[in-house]
């Protein structure tokens, strides 16, 4: 295989690890704050603070890795991403820095301050939709290259069908899949209350996320036909997505089994977001960035690919330990320990 | 202000980024290590104080990580936002490193994670101690991939320019290049002596202020002590890394030291003022100093900024971030022998007040020092943003509005820093030492 197509696929899967981790913190974030004003916080915010407190920080090494990532394999982001990017990619640096520091402040410091609460529920369902506009761009049609200067051309942004469709899919799906896991969370800690209430918001945000993810396509296919068209040739990997979200929202539904509710939910996000990658393919920026024209050089290429090897084998055993203690163990879950 | 210059605004902003996270990345390197040492010592000799000390240690040390965390994002992510052109080239070169270092810290991560929920959840004690290794090791493993990255830019090497493009790139060479030695040593020895310097000046303070328990006497003991192994590690790695800029970037310690006129039997200058024409006033001359600094002997001959092109001299004003830095690195120094040595004998008290305030003050002091280190490192090496090859301002970015951004991030980072003041005093004052020794059942 290319070391292109290596280097890729390892970021992907970093974004990937990092869409999932970030939604189940974003929408926590999120539900934890909505609970405190409809007053059904002391039913649920156990069970969301006693999984997110421990794993907070490792959530944003995930995004940290991709665009450190992206940058060593392909260089020739930072040129054009990074000139483009300036205002959205600010405005989610900031969002990020208001959203970990006041989640820290609120937990470990003053406890009970809903105002600090506020900034990181609030910030939690913006950071997703500033931080889909970098997806959005990379279709091609919205930066425009004058010479050696990379514009964004935002009201192209602002105005067009499928960048608003995106960030909408974005932020239900954050909900969406921050519900499961919590739903199954909460199960594992035997807060039947907390279930009752966490199910019921799984169960609402399932829709609007299969609709918005029809949606995108949609949108997709009138503002980027030939990678809808390439999206076309590997339907059966959407297809099977969809197959996946029917299989979790059914067992969520008859209350069975969550653990396999919450992997299929984590199957129908892999199998639509590699569908989409691989489809995407050559192109990083279309149509002015491919994969093999903004590469690093091969000694990089395999030093990186080295580090990412051994660096691997030193978190897998870390992130399994964390979860050991926390995520899968039951005592912890139920606040014994 | 002024007419609006993209390459200025840059190098405010990535300067302003840099200077407020490295006071939470300096205390993310060396806090951890205190933690560990006190509860190690408690754990040994079986003294809850000091397993105390750890645990308030970590409680206040996590507020601090999370600035660290997101400003240490931001500037990762500045880096590509405002330096495109130069994240474009350099990168080919030293994207290791960066991966490396977002490997450290997702190391660091999990295991902080682990430790801060671990608390009396292990029925061998050592065991939880144990997860701070990890912690430690991530936290000085971070400071040092980062601090490779920045010493390439002031000594790029592994790497060629065929035709305008990087070309024969050998990784490791550009991250074990000649400044990564001193550099990696010195950042990590300052982290850890400012670290314990803050340490101690909280402990000064509750002792200034009549709170007359052993346990503050503990923690000031433990926090001098490592403070004077690293002050004068400090020292050491300081005269080195002198004796690698002379060698290396003559024009830097040229710069920091005014010294204008290549000539042997250099004096050491203090402070004074410049004049027009290039002469000092109001300056303490040291003789031969300057020689010994950079050759290791009073004869030699150290090389003037006339021997430079204008367009390639850094800005004369490093001169006094470097006397500060230094100053302040000689004044941490005094202080923690002279407490350790008070300390040994019992007819001396080490606790006086004069002492104490002295200490007190180490704690701000260090962290001005660690950003006047810095401001010099990186001012002195102006123009280049990559010594050598590539001037700051070819670097930069293009785009508008890098003004209003630098606007936004000033606003940002003064909200960070006034919640978390009063987060921490909250946390403490609501909690102090005697009541949570009680609530432990300890007294």
């Amino acid at each position: 295989m290319d070391y292109e197509i290596i280097g890729i696929t390892v970021l992907w899967t970093f974004l990937y690890g990092y869409l999932i981790v970030a939604s189940i913190d974003f929408g926590a974030g999120f539900f934890s704050y909505y609970s405190s004003i409809t007053g059904k916080h002391h039913i649920i915010n156990k069970v969301i603070d006693r999984y997110l407190s421990p794993v907070w920080e490792v959530t944003n090494v995930f995004l940290v890795f991709f665009f450190i990532g992206i940058v060593g394999f392909f260089p020739s982001t930072a040129y054009y991403y990074g000139t483009a990017l300036l205002i959205p990619g600010s405005i989610a640096i900031i969002l990020l820095a208001i959203r970990g520091s006041y989640y820290a402040f609120h937990n470990y410091g003053a406890k009970g301050k809903s105002f600090y609460q506020f900034l990181y529920g609030a910030t939690g369902l913006l950071i997703p939709a500033s931080l889909s506009v970098v997806l959005t761009i990379s279709e091609g049609g919205f930066i425009i290259l004058q010479g050696e200067q990379v514009f964004l051309d935002y009201y192209a942004l602002f105005t067009n069908f499928y960048s608003w469709a995106v960030v909408l899919l974005a932020i239900v799906s954050v909900l969406y899949i921050s519900a499961c896991f919590l739903t199954f969370y909460a199960k594992k800690a035997k807060d039947e209350k907390a279930f009752h209430v966490l199910r019921g918001y799984a169960l609402f945000w399932s829709f609007p996320t299969i609709l918005a993810s029809v949606l995108v396509f949609f949108a997709l296919s009138q503002h980027n036909p030939v990678h809808f068209a390439n999206m076309l040739d590997i339907a059966w990997m959407f297809s099977l997505s969809f197959l996946f979200f029917l299989g979790a929202v059914y067992l969520i539904w008859k209350k069975k089994r969550l653990g396999l509710a919450f992997i299929f939910v984590m199957l129908q996000f892999a199998t639509a977001f590699f569908g989409y990658g691989a489809s995407h393919l050559p192109y990083l920026l279309y149509p002015y960035l491919t994969i093999y024209d903004g590469f690093t050089n091969e000694a990089m290429a395999i030093a990186l690919i080295v580090a990412f090897i051994a660096g691997f084998f030193l978190l897998i055993p870390s992130l399994y330990l964390l979860m050991r203690l926390f995520l899968f163990d039951s005592q912890y879950a139920q606040g014994k320990k | 202000m002024f007419e609006y210059d993209p390459v200025i605004y840059s190098r405010i902003l990535t300067g302003l980024t840099l200077g407020f996270h490295v006071i939470f990345a300096t205390i993310g390197v060396g806090i951890p290590l205190m933690i560990a040492l006190a509860e190690w010592i408690g754990i040994k000799r079986n003294d809850e104080h000091y397993r105390l000390l750890a645990r308030r240690w970590a409680r206040g040390f996590v507020i601090t990580v999370a600035i660290g965390v997101v400003t240490g994002t931001a500037i990762g992510l500045q880096l590509s936002l405002l330096w495109p052109s130069f994240m474009q080239v350099a990168g080919h070169a030293i994207s290791l490193p960066m991966f490396m270092e977002t490997f450290a810290f997702f190391f660091e991560a999990i295991f902080l994670g682990i430790y801060l929920y671990t608390w009396d959840r292990f029925k061998k004690k050592i065991y939880h101690f144990l997860l701070l290794i990890p912690v430690v090791i991530g936290a000085a493993a971070s400071g040092f991939f980062i601090s490779t990255v920045n010493a390439f830019m002031n000594a790029p090497t592994g790497f060629e320019i065929v035709d305008g493009f990087v070309a024969n790139i050998n990784p490791l060479a550009a991250m074990f290049n000649p400044a990564t030695p001193t550099k990696v040593a010195h950042v990590l020895s300052s982290a850890y002596l400012t670290s314990a310097f803050i340490l101690a000046a909280i402990a000064a303070i509750a002792l200034l202020r009549g709170e007359n328990h052993v346990y503050h006497k503990k923690a000031l003991n433990l926090t001098m002590t490592v403070a004077a192994v690293f002050a004068i590690a400090t020292a050491l790695i300081g005269d080195l890394s002198g004796k690698y800029l002379a060698e290396y970037q003559p024009e830097k310690l040229a710069a920091a030291e005014w010294h204008f006129e290549t000539s042997t039997e250099a004096p050491l200058i203090l402070g004074g003022v410049l004049r027009e024409d290039n002469q000092v006033e109001y300056a303490l001359e040291i003789p031969y100093a300057l020689s010994i600094l950079a050759h290791g002997s009073p004869g030699a001959e150290v090389i003037g900024l006339e021997e430079f092109p204008e367009e390639d001299l850094p800005p004369l004003i490093v001169h006094y971030f470097f006397d500060a830095m230094v100053g302040i690195g000689m004044y941490l120094a005094v202080v923690s022998i002279v407490y350790v040595l008070m300390s040994r004998k019992r007819s001396w008290n080490e606790l006086n007040k004069p002492l104490l305030w002295a200490i007190f003050a180490g704690g701000p002091l260090a962290m001005i020092a660690i950003e006047m280190g810095w401001f010099f490192t990186e001012i002195g090496r102006q123009p280049w943003i990559l010594v050598g090859y590539m001037r700051t301002a070819e670097g930069a970015t293009t785009a508008n509005h890098v003004d209003i951004m630098l606007y936004l991030f000033i606003a940002l980072y003064t909200i960070l820093a006034v919640t978390c003041i009063t987060v921490l005093r909250k946390m403490f004052k609501s909690n102090p030492v005697e009541k949570e020794l009680k609530d432990r059942g300890m007294e």
